[in-house]
């Protein structure tokens, strides 16, 4: 499909289709080494460059997760944080077991889905804005729980043992890898995803959730799976962000800080499209070195400028590109868009 | 006198060009009735001609003013009240509540809660029942209520027989011409042609948003009727009848 | 303390938390917006109302009566400017546009105020109280605040039924397009609503100002308890509002009375019992 009968479609107002598997292969080359470039940088540069860039990998992350809850899954949370604390939480328990810190971030991951299911018979009771809320209450819930049990430091929170042997470098080296694979698993498990079965499934409920009910599709059982997925990938984020940090505070890991930057940074890069969370995250990174001298005020913007992009543009950045150039590096199956963005 | 009067009206329902480059006219103090068969485009050309939808091109003119752009909240003050297909009364007001809802705007007129009250007077005694809890006709005689205590001059009927016994369709139609006597004009939408032919003055036929037939019931032939009605006759529209 | 006087504080609380919770529970029911930023918007009424005291020296009733209409006057505007675009966006542009103001709200006061932790003093009359019985003591705080609760809930209940503009505003939360019908105009009606819930909300930041101390980032926290009051008492019932208000009153009381430490919790997981076996609330199908 050229640009031209792109624009031609949108113009003819009908919907649009398209699979854009010819951009994909190009941008998948381009993709792998760039990954490669990325993997190698603590052989290149500083550990300040790595340092910084492990909490953009974390950003990342989190975005995409929210972004495969929210912009696929329809489920709008303000309470993922739960699963950021209940992950850093994991990974402090477990090396304290004895288990290596930068194995038990899996681990986190898996603690989390399991986490998730009995959280996701309770928070589905609820319905669009009130299941937000809901989702918040209970990760306060998890959080009050947390500050309750005296072996994981009560209020005043915990060190992380078990990585005082390493090396500096080595270490800070590690905790770049295990962060860039963490952004790199969290992309390619939302594409892989969204490709198959489920992520029609998705967009269909997504869209009309009656009406895919009635085309045969377990609207509760994808909701679900991408729940515990996005679970999952929260809690490696938090296990990650625990190796890299070295201690946890309750009340710092289970912010609700967290939800606002997930949200804004998919918001602002684009909700629905797997290459938001990435642009975002950049914005948002970006934005936060240049206010850094400026303590707070980096969170006003953030917040002022998610309320104009989702009042004005809420196909966020990456939506703005794509209508104007049809470009896609991450077409996850057939992309069908009603030319009326409304409603 | 001309109250209303729609010149090259094209409203879009979606993709669809519901009603088609439609003129017509109503008069101060007649009874018209629109039919047509489903998706001939009447419920369509009643909501644009109460604000909910906004035309493509064309224009309506209300007692010598366009309207073609009015909010439909301000229709109400200018004259226009709409009984909606499917009542749409407010489930959680009683029955007094729902006709005081139609006063909102406070307009001057002969209707207030007790004339409505004297239309259909089992309203008075159940006024503080629940609005969900009333019958399909009371219901729908309750939505007409509302709409007269807005005190139109154009009173929009859409589908009052719609999902109502014959009997109780005869019945809320038998206080029509005290409507109308009370110096309201009415344009209403049926779908049973034998009823709206009963009560109105003049009747347009809508085929696919054009009318296809118009005239006096009397001078309708019911084959007429039933051509335009399904769309069985190739003549030209409005050659039929006379006004 | 015994525990009946508990339940009698976790009433008066209640009191105070269904003012908290009205608002929210009105925006929710005529506009469908469940407005994230409701909790920070007492806290901004908070220090408002403490930059007032502190700059003008006037008496903290003159301030409480400056401070609501302003309010009010705010929540209309922040309606039409803000939330009725977002309505017009779609259902998540609200949600977003309310929880970016919760962020902007709560980080713009942070830079103003610093984090530290205030207290708006009311003098001898926030700590004084009287004994009922033997047992039981009732702080004149306490007292007053429930008993303004109530009457402002009381106002609002008729406003609501006995006028025009209040039948309007439920018969817009009922079917939003007939009552455009009616000659409402949906903008004024939400604006009016939002307005109400602008007011409320000030009112009892305020309340809870000199009850308790409070901070830029403590919103949050006070969003989750008006949350929970509406779920409790059932969705779009002001009288639910009431129920569930004094619900986790009373819980956080007795569970302080046990443990101190337990107050949050315990009123976090009734609110998930309910969840669990009654989502539909204890007064559910009953409009506001």
């Amino acid at each position: 499909m050229t640009l031209s009968d792109f624009v031609t479609a949108r113009a003819a107002g009908g919907p649009h289709v398209s699979r854009a598997a010819r951009a994909s292969r190009l941008s998948g080359l381009v993709m792998a080494a760039g990954a490669a470039l990325l993997a190698a940088l603590p052989f290149l540069v500083f550990s300040t460059v790595t340092d910084t860039l492990v909490n953009l990998f974390v950003l990342v992350a989190l975005a995409s997760m929210w972004n495969l809850l929210a912009g696929f899954g329809g489920l709008v949370s303000v309470g993922q944080q739960a699963y950021v604390g209940i992950g850093a939480y994991t990974v402090i328990a477990l090396a304290d077991l004895g288990v290596q810190p930068y194995l038990a971030v899996p681990l986190a991951a898996l603690t989390c889905a399991v986490f998730a299911v009995p959280t996701s018979w309770l928070a589905f009771r609820l319905r669009g804005d009130y299941f937000a809320v809901g989702t918040w209450v209970i990760a306060e819930v998890y959080r009050l729980l947390v500050v309750r049990v005296d072996s994981l430091g009560g209020g005043s929170g915990k060190g992380l043992t078990g990585l005082s042997g390493l090396d500096q470098t080595l270490r800070g080296a590690l905790t770049y890898w295990i962060a860039l694979a963490l952004a790199l698993a969290t992309i390619a498990g939302c594409y892989l995803l969204l490709r198959g079965r489920l992520g029609l499934s998705l967009m269909a409920v997504r869209d009309e959730e009656t009406a895919a009910g009635s085309a045969g599709i377990d609207v509760g059982r994808a909701k679900r799976l991408v729940y515990l997925v996005s679970a999952a990938g929260c809690g490696a984020a938090g296990g990650v962000i625990t190796v890299s940090s070295l201690s946890v505070n309750p009340d710092a890991i289970f912010s609700v800080q967290w939800s606002a930057y997930m949200i804004f940074i998919v918001v602002i890069g684009g909700i629905g499209f797997i290459e938001g969370p990435l642009i975002g995250a950049l914005v948002f990174f970006t934005m936060q070195q240049f206010l850094a001298d400026y303590g707070s005020w980096y969170l006003v913007v953030l917040g002022a400028v998610g309320i104009a992009v989702a009042l004005w543009l809420p196909g966020g950045l990456w939506g703005l590109v794509r209508s104007r150039t049809g470009l896609s590096l991450f077409p996850v199956g057939y992309h069908v868009r009603r030319p009326d963005v409304r409603e | 006198m001309t109250l209303l009067s729609i010149r090259d009206l094209t409203v879009h329902h979606g993709q669809l060009r519901a009603v088609d480059a439609l003129s017509l006219e109503v008069r101060q103090g007649e009874v018209l009735a629109i039919i047509g068969a489903n998706g001939a485009g009447k419920s369509t050309l009643l909501r644009a001609l109460a604000g909910l939808i906004l035309p493509t091109s064309g224009t309506i003119g209300f007692a010598g003013r366009d309207i073609t752009r009015l909010p439909a909240h301000r229709r109400v003050s200018a004259g226009i009240a709409l009984v909606p297909e499917g009542r749409r009364l407010f489930r959680s007001l009683t029955v007094e509540e729902n006709l005081l809802a139609g006063g909102y705007r406070r307009r001057p007129g002969p209707w207030t809660l007790g004339a409505v009250q004297a239309l259909f007077p089992w309203m008075a005694e159940r006024r503080g029942q629940n609005a969900a809890q009333l019958s399909g006709g009371e219901q729908q005689a309750v939505a007409i209520g509302r709409a007269l205590l807005a005190n139109p001059d154009l009173l929009l009927i859409d589908e009052l027989s719609l999902g109502l016994a014959p009997v109780i369709v005869r019945r809320i139609y038998e206080a029509l011409p005290e409507i109308v006597g009370a110096g309201t004009t009415a344009l209403i939408v049926e779908q049973d042609v034998s009823q709206a032919m009963r009560v109105a003055d003049r009747v347009h036929c809508l085929l696919e948003g054009r009318s296809v037939l118009h005239g006096r019931p009397g001078d309708l032939t019911a084959e007429q009727v039933e051509h335009a009605y399904f769309g069985l006759d190739a003549r030209p529209a409005g050659q039929e009848g006379h006004d | 303390m015994g525990w009946l006087n508990a339940v009698v504080q976790g009433i008066l609380l209640g009191g105070l938390y269904a003012l908290f919770a009205t608002g929210l529970s009105l925006m929710f029911g005529v506009m469908r917006i469940v407005n994230l930023a409701h909790g920070d918007l007492a806290v901004v009424a908070s220090f408002l109302a403490l930059a007032l005291v502190g700059g003008t020296g006037l008496p903290l009733w003159v301030v409480l009566v400056v401070t609501v209409p302003l309010f009010a006057l705010l929540g209309y505007l922040t309606q039409r400017v803000l939330l009725q675009r977002s309505l017009a966006a779609g259902p998540l542009a609200t949600l977003l546009v309310t929880f970016g103001l919760s962020i902007v709200l709560q980080n713009v006061l942070l830079e103003i105020f610093s984090a530290d932790t205030r207290t708006l003093d009311g003098g001898a009359f926030a700590t004084g109280s009287f004994e009922l019985s033997g047992a039981i003591s009732v702080g004149y705080l306490s007292l007053t605040t429930f008993v303004l609760a109530g009457a402002v809930l009381i106002g609002i209940q008729l406003f609501l039924s006995r006028t025009g503009l209040g039948r309007m505003l439920r018969a817009s939360s009922d079917d939003a397009e007939t009552a455009r019908l009616m000659g409402a105009d949906s903008r004024h009606v939400y604006g009016i609503a939002t307005a109400i819930a602008f007011a409320t909300v000030a009112l009892a930041g305020l309340m809870f100002a000199i009850r308790s101390s409070f901070d830029p980032s403590i919103g949050p926290s006070r969003l989750i308890f008006a949350f929970e009051a509406v779920v409790i008492g059932g969705l779009g019932s002001l009288w639910g509002t009431l129920l569930g208000g004094m619900v986790l009153g009373i819980t956080q009381s007795l569970s302080a009375q046990a443990d101190p430490a337990l107050t949050l919790l315990a009123g976090h997981l009734v609110f998930l019992a309910v969840l669990a076996f009654r989502p539909q609330g204890l007064l559910a199908g009953r409009t506001a």
